[in-house]
């Protein structure tokens, strides 16, 4: 498995190059219409072939990429840093704090998640920004979740026990001793949520909610390749291809 | 005391109801400027505006309206729908069906696909048959709805022409053309789930392998496949169980993509249409089914749970 392992990460740090220097790379413009060259299959002056309104897939495959990534990096954070810190302290401190925590925690994961997405994105407005912050809240309870449980595997045992009697602090304790050891968990199941992150941008593009046109997203380009899929199939499979391989990339690092 | 803790569950459960309900009504907060003017568009008159905030009681408070909306709802009122002004439980309930129908085809069709496969995994573990049952898993795991439901309509319908590409199809059209017309969308709903569940009963069972009476029954000479499917299987299915009852409730409001796709005359899409329109009230009536249906499942998940594992009930207390 380590040779794939390799792969994956290859394939994830090469996507990231490409997409974070997009704008200094020769690569043909992802908004230019040509209806003259559309729905051309690759070739040599188009590598990964043009889509229905003449566009380089290439130039729309790396700038989806772009999305694709900023949303499955700073969702997550947003999720980790508020939802990690409210587990962290529910963990640590029960009680009735916990509890609340709790209701709200369920009340967000019973909420439809993809309903959520649809009204936010559609009351908020469609950009990068509110899509990250709409995922950002989504991934808030499952962090919380994850993390309560983590804690309280750990915030019974002696050496948590025998600080807490030294009289450390509790925010000593909590950096010192329950952070390191439940960093590897909460660190694959951050590699889990980007893989989630991955496909919830997809949907809301396929459905048109994602980042608004002309900047293309990995779901809206399979979408509009649906009208072409008998005579041009490449133009949904081709980002279909990129998703298979990121989602793909990250369950092969997060497995062991 | 089994009652008294599936009551406190239950209670639990209606806390959170009320308040996923109250939070649809609360993100219309979310909307910048004037809601009439988002949902009527910039060119309506002032008099359309004005009717349209009195029929919304947009004057009044988030709370008096949602108390208002609440308790019609109890009566069974769910409003109409601002786009054709058709009462908006009707509409839901021409559409409920064929997502509920979608849900148990699909829901079907992964757990015989992941049984089937984790039988074949756990009958010989750590072998080539085990690795290739996990090997396409994770390359299931990785492909989504939307482009497992496009690759479906790509080879089996446009290419081989076994199923049609899109649209429903009635029961009374014949049975045959009916479940085929649902059979696509059933399976690439399917294909998500059933790797989730394979590892979920692979792992479960290749525990379970390890505990004594497995070893008692193997020693009495029991036929491979008779231990496997009536001394391994139940006890394994522990965490199985909630999960599927967790995504149940999922797949009735998450088949969006999929009935879009696929262009099925379901709740998901009824959903997307409604949220473009900004229908509030088709799009409260919708949350409070699929919350509801969520919620049932649970319920139900927890009553199958006491009926598979009656060990359970004496633990009940502690829980």
């Amino acid at each position: 498995m380590s040779m794939f392992r390799y792969l994956a990460l290859i394939w994830l740090v090469s996507l990231a190059f490409l997409a974070v220097s997009a704008p200094w790379l020769p690569l043909a413009s992802f908004e230019k219409i040509d209806f003259i060259n559309e729905a051309q299959f690759p070739n040599e002056s188009s590598w990964l072939g043009t889509d229905g309104m003449g566009r380089d897939m290439l130039s729309r495959v790396v700038h989806g990429a772009q999305v694709s990534l900023a949303v499955a990096i700073a969702s997550p954070l947003i999720g980790l840093l508020v939802g990690g810190g409210l587990g962290l302290l529910a963990g640590y401190y029960r009680g009735w704090l916990e509890q609340l925590a709790l209701v709200i925690m369920d009340t967000m994961l019973a909420f439809p998640a993809l309903i959520f997405a649809l009204l936010a994105v559609t009351y908020l407005g469609s950009s990068l920004l509110n899509v990250i912050l709409v995922m950002g809240v989504l991934s808030i309870p499952v962090f919380a979740r994850i993390v309560r449980g983590q804690v309280l595997l750990i915030v019974n045992l002696e050496y948590v026990t025998a600080a807490k009697s030294l009289g450390v602090h509790p925010g000593q304790i909590l950096i010192r001793h329950v952070i390191p050891n439940i960093f590897p968990a909460v660190a694959s199941f951050f590699l889990t949520v980007m893989a989630t992150m991955v496909v919830a941008e997809g949907a809301l593009g396929f459905l048109g909610l994602s980042v608004p046109p002309p900047q293309p997203s990995w779901g809206s380009m399979i979408a509009e390749g649906r009208e072409y899929l008998e005579e041009a199939p490449h133009i949904s499979v081709i980002p279909s291809i990129a998703i298979f391989f990121t989602l793909l990339s990250l369950n092969l690092i997060k497995e062991k | 005391m089994m009652w008294s803790s599936w009551a406190q569950r239950a209670l639990r459960l209606t806390v959170v109801l009320f308040l996923v309900l109250l939070l649809t009504q609360a993100m219309t907060l979310l909307v910048p400027g004037d809601l009439a003017v988002m949902i009527l568009g910039e060119n309506a008159s002032q008099d359309e505006l004005a009717q349209l905030r009195e029929e919304l009681a947009l004057d009044q408070p988030l709370l008096h309206r949602f108390l208002k909306w609440l308790g019609a709802a109890v009566r069974g009122d769910l409003g109409v729908s601002l786009q054709n002004g058709q009462p908006v439980a009707q509409l839901i309930a021409d559409r409920f069906f064929v997502s509920f129908e979608l849900m148990l085809y699909a829901l079907g069709l992964a757990l015989i696909l992941a049984l089937l496969a984790s039988l074949l995994a756990v009958s010989r573990v750590g072998t080539w048959l085990d690795r290739i049952c996990t090997v396409i898993a994770l390359g299931l795991i990785s492909i989504p709805s939307f482009s497992l439901g496009l690759f479906l309509i790509l080879f089996f319908a446009l290419m081989l022409g076994w199923f049609p590409a899109t649209g429903y199809r009635l029961w009374s059209e014949g049975v045959v053309v009916h479940l085929s017309s649902l059979f696509l969308p059933a399976l690439a709903l399917a294909l998500v789930e059933a790797p989730v569940y394979f590892r979920i009963l692979r792992t479960d069972m290749v525990e379970t392998l390890k505990r004594p009476f497995v070893m008692t029954a193997k020693a009495k000479g029991l036929p491979k496949w008779g231990v496997l499917t009536r001394h391994v299987l139940r006890p394994s299915l522990v965490t199985l169980i909630t999960v599927v009852g967790l995504n149940v409730g999922h797949l009735i409001g998450g088949a969006v993509i999929i009935e879009t796709l696929f262009a099925l005359p379901g709740m998901g899409r009824l959903l997307v249409e409604a949220v473009y329109a900004k229908d509030l009230f088709l799009v409260q009536g919708l949350v409070l089914v699929v919350a509801l249906v969520y919620i049932i499942a649970n319920m139900l998940v927890d009553a199958l749970y006491l009926v598979l594992y009656p060990q359970a009930r004496g633990m009940e207390r502690q829980r």
